[in-house]
């Protein structure tokens, strides 16, 4: 067959649906670019980090390369020694020699004193013997430890950052062990994120249902009212909304102060509602219900009056045709306001910074102190992916037990 | 209403047809009045201990549950015991000739098979009396006819009472005992299909059921079974007096188009006259033929595709006659 201009129609189409497409890759490029640059470069860049361990080997080339044939028992030979001179030196004077004092102090506290300590002091020794005046130096040179702990961190990639972020550590001989008790805070942190996720996610069920049922139900002008109420919230600041509660909560606060008055509670005896993990539980349920809100209403608008009369044509009481034949016909919006909720939550960071206290902050406020405060992104990143891969298998048994395809989200 | 009756709720829609049906069912407060059911009025029972099947619009089958899950349901919430249950969802399957269909849910089923699944859940627990809410308005034309028959022997075989709400006037005369055609809220006329059809009442019936050639005009004389009217057109008609005022009143004539003849014996009918021929339709196993007579042009003539039928030509002058009796004076 032909075209009207005498080429084949296959080959006609073929070039008419190019250029649609063509068309159609334009328009989605600038999309396409941001994300790429804005989202998952970012992610990789900052995930590669994780198991980043290049300071070392990048600072001390000479050092790594002599460790790599030292057996690990005593002290290396003089010529190790020499090698180090040499790279503190040459670190010393590009200045990227504090990035490898503060990668050994992530290891063992106060490496950073005896490697600064060491550069002050290295530019006096001009010759060798190292070994002894590298000693004198500083005296942890000596130690085999030190050099053990320089050997395990010649490798460019590393787990280490995984295991810190789980409580454990490698020892000086490089075995698995847990960290000491006292520097154990990261897994109870993961478990604590977990289970406050799934309490603000059930509340927010319990609190969001029953007014998504009535913004379906009731006529236009009340729905659209309760609608309002809703949405006001998305329209204020984060911020504003949690100072609000701070507010509302705190000791001398609204709340408090109201219980007090009508009786309740006695006024010496007011319990503490924020900066623990009252506070965050509260602000954040109330700021996540429109993510619950908003799912449900839209799967509840679409489910018509007739199921629920028929259902009470063939003789069932209101109670059980609302169980029987409403409730499960809502699942896809509860599935859906259910893992946007849980998804939210478990990364929050704002509001548990600041109605949390200690007691009511989660793993994301510790990537963020990690990255703004003690600057180990490393261990940040390793946090970070740890809870991406939690979230990625949760919604992976989700999908497995629901199934993503029954989810409405709108 | 009779037990085992078949009874349609007729009417153009907002006419009260669809509500009526919800007061019946309990979904709806009747303002004043009582509704009886066995004799026992049913006005304070709440919708679900009323045992009233209901077929809806849309069919409201449950989506997340099985065709089977379905008709078990209305036994289910009745504490009907498994096996027994199961026995009694079989036999409604096979009645509506869905045997095999019993574990596909709702969206797997094509519309015709949707409604007789709804049909079956609403007898399954042997209700005295089924609604059903136009069932039949989101099928083609086929299949409402198919199903039509089916759920009129559905119903003479169970001998269950059907309320039957329609606007479909051909749907309505094809299932029913007896028709209440419904406008603006009230009853116009509560009749068997024929007597509607061919004795309406009033003009509104008339119009409603079936075409009709509406003439209107004044009253002049009355006698007895029959009155003379005088047509706003010009021309005087012998008519069957049904429901009219006094001389001098305004009334309107219903004449079926299929009862005007052309070129009737002379002086059998007392009514005939002169026409022209506007336009001629061919409809297979009728003619319509649109003639003007005495200034009116939207007269309809019905003419049988029957052997040796009157030849009409477009622009032609015909004579048309009818029976007194074919001519019913109604209210203006």
């Amino acid at each position: 067959m032909r075209a009207a201009d005498g080429t084949p129609l296959k080959v006609s189409i073929a070039r008419a649906m190019r250029r649609n497409r063509l068309l159609a890759l334009g328009l989605i490029a600038p999309l396409f670019f941001f994300i790429l640059f804005s989202f998952i470069v970012p992610i990789v860049d900052m995930s590669l980090r994780s198991i980043d361990n290049s300071v070392v080997p990048g600072v001390l080339p000479n050092t790594t390369a002599a460790l790599r044939d030292w057996d690990g028992e005593g002290l290396p030979p003089e010529a190790t020694f020499a090698a180090l001179a040499a790279d503190i030196n040459a670190g010393r004077e590009s200045r990227e020699i504090g990035k490898v004092a503060t990668r050994l102090n992530y290891e063992v506290s106060g490496m950073r004193g005896t490697i600064m300590g060491t550069a002050r002091k290295i530019a006096r020794i001009e010759e060798g013997p190292y070994k002894e005046a590298l000693i004198e130096a500083n005296k942890d040179w000596g130690e085999t430890e030190t050099w053990l702990l320089l050997k395990r961190l010649s490798d460019p990639y590393t787990f280490g950052y995984y295991l810190n972020a789980v409580d454990m550590r490698f020892d000086s001989v490089g075995n698995v062990v847990a960290q000491p008790e006292f520097r154990q805070i990261y897994v109870n942190l993961f478990i604590r994120t977990l289970w406050m996720s799934l309490l603000i996610t059930g509340l927010t069920i319990l609190l969001g249902y029953p007014i998504a049922h009535l913004m379906a139900t009731l006529p236009l002008r009340y729905s659209n009212l309760l609608m309002i109420l809703v949405l006001l919230p998305f329209w204020t600041s984060l911020l504003v909304r949690t100072t609000a509660w701070i507010v509302m909560l705190q000791s001398e606060g609204v709340i408090n102060s109201l219980m007090v008055w009508i009786g309740l509670i006695a006024n010496d005896a007011r319990p503490q509602l924020v900066h623990n993990k009252i506070g965050t539980i509260i602000a954040m349920t109330h700021i996540l219900l429109p993510f619950m809100v908003l799912p449900l209403y839209s799967v509840m608008k679409t489910i018509p009056p007739s199921y629920m009369r028929a259902a009470r044509s063939l003789g069932a009481n209101q109670l059980t045709a609302f169980v029987r034949v409403y409730m499960p016909q809502t699942m896809a919006g509860v599935g859906a306001g259910c893992i946007l909720v849980f998804i939210l939550a478990i990364g929050y960071y704002i509001t548990p910074e600041l109605v949390g206290g200690t007691s009511g902050t989660l793993i994301s406020n510790l990537i963020a102190y990690h990255m703004q405060q003690s600057l180990n992104w490393s261990l940040a990143a390793a946090l970070g992916v740890i809870l991406l891969g939690t979230v990625a298998a949760l919604y992976f048994i989700y999908n497995r037990i629901v199934g993503i395809d029954n989810m409405k989200l709108g | 209403m009779v037990r085992g009756e078949f009874l349609t709720m007729l009417g153009p829609s907002g006419s009260g047809k669809t509500t009526c049906l919800m007061m019946l069912a309990g979904f709806e407060a009747a303002t004043h009045g009582e509704i009886l059911l066995n004799g026992r009025p049913i006005n304070n029972v709440p919708p679900h201990k009323r045992g009233i099947g209901m077929v809806f619009q849309n069919y409201a089958l449950f989506p997340h549950m099985t065709v089977a899950e379905n008709l078990a349901f209305p036994l289910q919430v009745r504490r009907m015991g498994r096996a027994e249950a199961e026995e009694k969802v079989k036999r409604a399957l096979s009645m509506v000739r869905l045997d095999s269909f019993g574990n596909r849910r709702p969206a797997q089923l094509s519309g015709g098979q949707q409604q007789r699944v709804a049909v079956a859940r609403s007898l399954v627990f042997e209700p005295d009396l089924v609604l059903m809410d136009e069932p039949l308005g989101a099928l083609d034309k086929n299949l409402r006819e198919e199903m039509q028959f089916e759920i009129k022997h559905i119903h003479e075989s169970l001998g269950v009472s059907v309320v039957y709400v329609t606007h479909d006037q051909s749907e309505a005369l094809t299932m029913s005992n007896r028709i209440a055609v419904f406008d603006d809220g009230i009853i116009q006329q509560l009749a068997s299909p024929p007597t509607l059809y061919e004795r309406p009442e009033n003009a509104f019936v008339a119009a409603f059921i079936g075409e009709n050639n509406k003439l209107t005009g004044r009253i002049t004389h009355v006698n007895g079974q029959s009155c003379t009217v005088d047509l706003d057109s010009g021309g005087t008609v012998q008519a069957l007096a049904v429901n009219i005022g006094g001389i001098g009143e305004r009334t309107t004539l219903s004449l079926r188009p299929e009862r005007v003849l052309i070129n009737p014996p002379a002086d059998k009918y007392p009514n005939a006259f002169e026409a022209k021929v506007e336009e001629l339709i061919y409809l297979g196993d009728h003619i319509r033929t649109r003639i003007n007579f005495a200034g009116n042009d939207q007269f309809v003539v019905k003419v049988p595709n029957a052997q040796g039928h009157v030849v009409i030509n477009e622009g032609g002058a015909v004579r048309v006659g009818w029976a007194m009796e074919d001519c019913r004076a109604l209210d203006a």
